[in-house]
């Protein structure tokens, strides 16, 4: 059976979801969250890439290169708030985030 | 072809698996572990679909910067797993509900859809052949060119994200004593040196 853009994005599509999943599962504890966030990135990855090579278009690859950049930044701040946080409070748990009482 | 499909099944699979255990995991620190297991397979991944920089990049960049960071946060703070895992089940009927209807929505979306025959003839830029000119060369004409800018601002994020992680985290220890250059070199012999007049056989 060939391999076509279905099978790669049933895989971004599972992918994604488990990554929503963690992020309701783990409610104590922020690392797997922020580690949730880049499975649904790596996951948009996984779809832009599919697409490239699908189209045969070279800027679906481009884009892909820029996602992963912010994820980087992203993942770099997620966890220096995390840090922060954490040496401010004693811990990482969601429902201690209660500080501005949103 | 058939070696592709089982490249890509193995792939696809032990992915999905190590996904699904970084979310399931008890412990962080293994959370982070299956992390990197499913960098390594989304590498191969990307191999397959012929992304190979990209594959590459998310080896050395996910894999060699962010895991590790993740690591060393996972390590430094000193978390009670006990308390972590103590009302797991809690939210795990509503995240399941959720990602179940998402997944099937998506399905849905992704089955029912199709990809017009005229979006193929409107490709931007096409993918050169490889014996030509190779992922890597044909990713950077077009980084360096026509993208420059938003290769630009990417940097500037980096920049951005690096400075804003440094000044976050960075704490001044008081009992260390540091030196203040501005305030040395604006000394002058009114303010540095004072003097007293002693009376004999007294000490000030």
């Amino acid at each position: 059976m060939e391999i076509g853009l279905a099978h790669y994005l049933t895989v971004g599509a599972i992918l994604f979801t488990l990554g929503i999943f963690g992020i309701f599962l783990n409610r104590k504890n922020i690392i797997v969250i922020l580690m949730s966030i880049e499975l649904i990135l790596l996951a948009v990855n996984i779809n832009m890439v599919a697409f490239s090579a699908y189209l045969n278009d070279m800027v679906g690859q481009i884009f892909a290169l820029f996602i992963l950049t912010v994820a980087a930044a992203e993942a770099a701040i997620g966890l220096a708030i995390l840090v922060v946080f954490y040496r401010n409070r004693g811990s990482i748990a969601v429902e201690d985030v209660n500080t501005m009482k949103g | 072809m058939g070696l592709q499909a089982l490249f890509f099944y193995i792939f696809a699979f032990v992915a999905i698996a190590s996904a699904f255990m970084v979310v399931a995991s008890r412990n962080p620190v293994h959370s982070v572990l299956f992390l990197i297991l499913t960098f390594f397979n989304a590498a191969g991944l990307f191999l397959l679909a012929g992304a190979e920089f990209l594959a590459m990049i998310l080896l050395v960049v996910y894999v060699g910067a962010v895991a590790v960071l993740f690591l060393f946060v996972v390590m430094m703070l000193d978390i009670d797993l006990g308390r972590i895992r103590s009302g797991v089940l809690e939210y795990a009927p509503i995240g399941a509900l959720v990602g179940v209807i998402l997944l099937a929505e998506l399905i849905v979306v992704l089955g029912g859809s199709f990809v017009s025959p005229q979006v193929a003839q409107n490709v931007g830029v096409p993918i050169p052949d490889f014996a030509v000119r190779s992922n890597t060369a044909a990713l950077g004409d077009l980084l360096y060119t026509d993208y420059v800018y938003f290769f630009q601002i990417a940097g500037m994020v980096l920049l951005v994200a690096m400075i804003g992680a440094i000044v976050l985290t960075l704490q001044h220890n008081r009992s260390v004593k540091r030196q203040d250059i501005a305030t040395q070199v604006a000394r002058n012999p009114q303010t540095a040196v004072e003097t007293r007049t002693v009376k004999p056989g007294q000490g000030i």
